[in-house]
């Protein structure tokens, strides 16, 4: 019975379709396994993911995210990654700074010939979330009714 | 210092340098001001200068009702001054279009305004004419300007989610915060767009927590610290330490602060290639 309650975190990923999804694809056709935590969703490119992507996937229970692209200098538009790292840069201390554990959100850099570096990441990302537990506090705001914050609002 | 501030007001209308001057005129008590738009020469006696003028007025810049006025000369603090720099910097008004009357300020509000704590800016950094005596900018370290939002860093994990959630549930959605921020300038906001849906609407934790969020994030790199948002929210949340926090983030990864010199490059809008990625795998 435990091992079937056990916590299995929700994992998305935010791939580039240039690297890191391609990445993903090199370490499916080499039949590496990794755990399947992990839902994909492709993008262009990491510099047209908006902040708004990642709190969306929290607000539908995503436990953890990973954003992935291509490595500085490899851009397949020369300069998307290096707009999308600025944003993270102030983004997650943003989080953070709202008691969101950065561990929730984690970013790496893997490029189309590095499926073993894909399976490496994610298989860390699954494996820290799992470590964390569900993110509760999110899904608490999620599902509580209006009244509940205004009781709280009151204290 | 009201006498030279009227004297040129009138000289610029006259003259027609101008069309418009939008300043602090008296409001009800003596302890408030309210924005004045003054397009007649004969009326330049309702221009007001005192500690209380605490709003920036720059906001109208970006309101179509004011522009219809057509140009105008602003009377702005050195604070305020920061904003018309970022708008000419992001293309939303050209350094033509505007008349900057800068006034030299020690402080305002009663008590004084969080703001004006740490403030290296008492005379404008921008301007065509400076009223009142020039006042030395002061250099504030990087610690000193960023003290407020410290206690609120050293918050465990848990304390400052406790800490946010509190303060985003008193949140009614009112939009205050982006409608007096005189750098909220889209034509169409992300919450005034409905397919998709990426702010839920209502009142409710979750939408509270985005639309906060967002709200903050997208001023990173902007916002001048003016304590506008904070000061209208309906609801006392303390926005302004989100956005001094991006400030603090984005001098600290960046050595950029919004408003100071026309020519740096906007934070958000460039990249160097050995920004910090000690964060990336």
């Amino acid at each position: 019975m435990s091992e079937e309650n056990k916590f299995e975190p929700k994992i998305v990923a935010f791939l580039c379709n240039w690297c890191t999804y391609a990445g993903a694809d090199l370490a499916g056709t080499g039949r590496k396994q990794y755990q399947a935590n992990v839902r994909v969703i492709k993008l262009p490119c990491t510099g047209g993911i908006d902040p708004l992507f990642l709190i969306k996937a929290f607000e539908r229970g995503a436990d953890g995210i990973l954003v992935s692209g291509c490595h500085p200098g490899d851009c397949h538009y020369n300069s998307g990654n290096y707009h999308a790292r600025r944003r993270w840069n102030v983004f997650r201390p943003l989080l953070e700074f709202c008691g969101i554990n950065p561990e929730r959100i984690q970013f790496s850099w893997v490029s189309a010939a590095e499926g073993g570096k894909w399976v490496e990441t994610i298989n860390g990302v699954i494996d820290s979330i799992r470590a964390l537990g569900p993110f509760e506090g999110y899904q608490k705001i999620n599902t509580m009714g209006p009244m509940v914050s205004s009781e709280s609002a009151n204290q | 210092m009201i006498e030279a501030l009227r004297k040129k007001a009138e000289e610029l209308l006259r003259s027609k340098t101008v069309d418009v001057i939008y300043g602090y005129g008296e409001g009800s008590t003596p302890e408030r001001t309210r924005p004045v738009f003054i397009t007649k020469p004969e009326d330049v006696n309702k221009l007001t200068w005192n500690k209380y003028c605490v709003y920036n007025l720059t906001t109208y810049l970006k309101r179509q009702e004011a522009r219809k006025l057509g140009k105008p000369a602003i009377v702005v603090k050195g604070c305020d001054a920061k904003t018309i720099i970022v708008l000419i910097k992001e293309s939303q008004i050209k350094r033509e279009d505007v008349y900057i009357l800068g006034v030299t300020c020690n402080g305002v509000g009663e008590p004084q305004a969080t703001k004006c704590k740490a403030c290296d800016i008492h005379t404008p950094r921008i301007y065509d004419e400076l009223i009142g005596e020039k006042i030395e900018n002061k250099e504030i370290s990087f610690e000193e300007r960023y003290a407020e939002i410290e206690e609120y860093e050293k918050l465990s994990e848990k304390d400052k989610w406790e800490f946010w959630q509190k303060q985003f549930a008193k949140c009614i959605k009112c939009y205050a915060c982006s409608s007096i921020c005189p750098l909220c300038f889209c034509d169409r906001c992300i919450v005034d767009k409905n397919q998709p849906q990426w702010i839920d609407p209502s009142a409710h934790p979750r939408g509270n927590l985005s639309w906060n969020v967002t709200r903050a994030y997208h001023l990173a790199g902007r916002c001048i610290n003016c304590e506008e948002c904070q000061r209208v929210c309906p609801a006392d949340i303390p926005l302004n330490l989100l956005n001094k926090k991006l400030a603090k983030e984005t001098e600290k990864n960046f050595k950029y602060r919004a408003g100071y010199n026309i020519d740096d490059e906007l934070a958000m809008a460039t990249y160097k290639e050995d920004d910090n990625q000690d964060f990336i795998k």
